[in-house]
């Protein structure tokens, strides 16, 4: 019988584990410390590597449980969800840790409501009330303009999201090592009504963008749509992902999976740079808790700068070509 | 076909404006609308119902005043509007929300699909559309991007992934959130607005459903808000102003250090 009272979900992609996946355990390792306890992820997919199994120990997760199988090779909300109500109902977590991507905010949800149990999305500090062993959630809500802190006391499991990259994979350790739970198959959790019949790329990585550390967004003040090539040179010197205001999506100059803000994403990135654009709330509501944001834009008075760590008052056009080529080593003065 | 909208009033967001003294949000006369969101949702509806025929119920839980909300929606196109509201649903988080728009949702019946916004921009959970698909039983899909295909009792559609986009066959009836993508809401036309004014709503207290009492508002809340903050919004950054080659050198050196100091870039700007 386990131990681990704090789980971690990973996420799988083809037989890799994702990123997020050695994410998640240092918020977890936090947790399961202060309870006690041990700390678990439940790995679903198919054939899924076992250095990535390995990685996760390394990362700071003493036990695993490993559901692999044909029919579970990718996400299908209802398969997955069966799988992790069956799981909990055995092993019964107290605490559940997953990332607030469009799986995670998916599956959460929707085994929340079955159980029932108590979930807080999209979290940014996660800790333990002392006195009570309860989970404290605190993420911003309206957007961002207000921290609420959530607890969850009588239901258990207590579930939260939290956002990708918000958090550092702990430090490598290769002398750790853990358990695997092979969990035995069942087929009565496909449901088999729902079939992925496809995928079709996205031309440009702004899907990445909640994944990246760095974002480099424009707006209006870009003038044009070939004006963002911009942007994309700088987003490849400094390895990211470009970004964009909802005026810019609007206007045709680039795809809508990389509008950031209130109608698009969520990111935090440890830069986001923000050229030729405004600052307006929603805008804020989605890049706010960037760790660094550089802002800039001819107008001294545009909001972004109350945000901005750095800001540049001037125009776009002459800063960021001199930027793109010092980045170059070409020192041109 | 028979759609099933679910719509949320909330406040809005353009007009909060935090007090820069105090730290926290300025309420007064901030205006209730429809979760911008949820707008996809109505206009996705309205359109299948222009290409297969059939009705778009909108169905709202909230205070009286919601009304406004359903008003507005039956004045954009829908044909009938439901208000679930009543003391018992206050307090409701995520999970009591989902139970009751869920009973609600089969109170209607006979539907064919069930739709949701991406989330609703108070709570900004996105929660409850997949919460009342589990209730329901429903094949859902989430970050519905795009409707590709509506055949033989399937709906084939695109969701907005971080991979890209994932195409998905469901069978009818299901449910579906969806983004901004999908389309472009219409603005009421003025007999939209007339029609919408006059027209029957259906008020709906929790006597009017099946619904357990243990499982509603607070009670029925497995999450407690134990406490809220007002963060600071402003950073005190460094600014630099560039006229002209100087100032633009000065400028540029200055955040190279400062990029530097965070480790952003490596050492005189070699990446
Ligand atoms: C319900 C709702 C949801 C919304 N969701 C989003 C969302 O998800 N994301 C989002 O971004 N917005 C969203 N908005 C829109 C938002 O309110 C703003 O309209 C939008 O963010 C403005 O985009 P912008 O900053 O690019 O344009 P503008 O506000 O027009 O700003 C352009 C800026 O460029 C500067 N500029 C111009 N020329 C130059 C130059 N040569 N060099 C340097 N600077 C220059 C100008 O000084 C100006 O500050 C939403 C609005 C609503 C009502
Ligand atoms: N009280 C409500 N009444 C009707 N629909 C709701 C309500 N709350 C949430 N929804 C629907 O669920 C979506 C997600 O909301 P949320 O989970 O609160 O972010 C919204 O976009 C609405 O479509």
């Amino acid at each position: 019988m386990s131990s681990a009272k704090v789980w971690t979900i990973a996420e799988t992609s083809g037989r890799r584990l994702k990123p997020v996946s050695y994410e998640l355990p240092a918020r977890g390792r936090m947790l399961a410390d202060k309870l006690g306890t041990r700390l678990a992820s439940v790995v679903i997919g198919d054939q899924v590597d076992r250095n990535d199994l390995q990685e996760l120990f390394w990362r700071g997760v003493d036990e695993i449980y490993l559901v692999t199988h044909p029919e579970l090779a990718g996400f299908l909300v209802e398969n997955y969800s069966n799988v992790l109500i069956a799981l909990i109902k055995t092993y019964r977590p107290e605490i559940i840790i997953a990332a607030a991507t469009t799986t995670g905010r998916t599956l959460m949800p929707h085994v929340a409501v079955r159980l029932p149990a108590g979930l807080t999305a999209d979290c940014t500090e996660l800790d333990i009330e002392e006195e009570t062993g309860n989970l404290l959630q605190t993420r911003p809500a309206i957007g961002g303009n207000i921290l609420a802190t959530i607890k969850t006391p009588h239901h258990r499991p207590q579930m939260a999201t939290v956002r990708p990259k918000s958090t550092k994979p702990l430090p490598r350790d290769e002398s750790r090592s853990g358990l695997i739970h092979i969990v035995k198959f069942n087929p009565n959790w496909i449901d088999g009504r729902v079939k992925k019949v496809g995928m079709r790329q996205i031309e440009e990585t702004g899907a990445g963008i909640q994944d990246t550390d760095v974002v480099i967004a424009g707006g209006k003040g870009l003038k044009k749509g070939e004006n963002f090539s911009l942007l994309r040179e700088l987003a490849m010197l400094l390895g990211g992902v470009v970004g964009a205001s909802r005026e810019a999506v609007d206007r045709g100059w680039i795809s809508y999976p990389h509008q950031v803000g209130l109608s698009g994403k969520t990111v935090t990135p440890k830069l986001y740079l923000a050229a030729g654009i405004s600052g307006a709330i929603q805008h804020l509501a989605g890049m706010k808790t960037a760790e660094v944001i550089v802002a800039v834009n001819s107008d001294p008075e545009a909001p972004i700068f109350k945000v901005a760590d750095f800001g540049i008052v001037g125009d776009l056009f002459t800063v960021l070509p001199a930027f793109i080529s010092r980045l170059k080593g070409g020192k041109a003065k | 076909m028979k759609i099933i909208v679910m719509i949320k009033q909330v406040p809005e967001t353009s007009e909060v404006k935090m007090d820069e003294h105090s730290g926290t949000m300025v309420r007064e006369g901030v205006e209730s609308i429809i979760n911008p969101l949820d707008l996809y949702a109505i206009e996705t509806g309205i359109k299948l119902k222009e290409e297969y025929g059939g009705q778009v119920i909108a169905i709202t839980m909230g205070p009286p005043k919601a009304e406004k909300a359903l008003r507005e929606a039956l004045a954009m196109g829908c044909d009938e509007g439901v208000l679930i509201s009543g003391k018992e649903f206050a307090g409701s988080d995520t999970v009591a929300t989902a139970y009751v728009l869920a009973q609600a949702v089969k109170a209607v019946g006979g539907y064919d699909l069930v739709l949701a916004g991406e989330r609703a921009t108070d709570g900004d959970t996105g929660q409850v559309g997949p919460g009342v698909a589990a209730l329901l039983n429903l094949p859902l899909s989430t970050y519905t991007s795009g409707i590709v295909n509506i055949d033989n009792n399937k709906i084939t559609v695109e969701r907005l992934i971080e991979e890209g986009y994932e195409v998905l066959e469901l069978p009818l009836p299901a449910l579906l959130t969806v983004v901004k993508e999908i389309s472009f809401p219409r603005l009421p036309t003025l007999r939209g607005k007339q029609r919408a004014k006059k027209q029957e709503l259906q008020f709906w207290t929790g006597k009017s459903l099946d619904l357990d009492i243990g499982k509603l508002g607070l009670k029925g809340s497995p999450t407690r808000v134990v406490k809220i903050e007002h963060p600071k919004v402003l950073r005190q950054g460094k600014i630099c102003r560039v006229t002209d080659e100087e100032t633009l050198v000065e400028a540029l050196d200055s955040l190279e250090k400062f990029l530097s100091e965070k480790k952003l870039i490596a050492k005189e700007g070699k990446v």
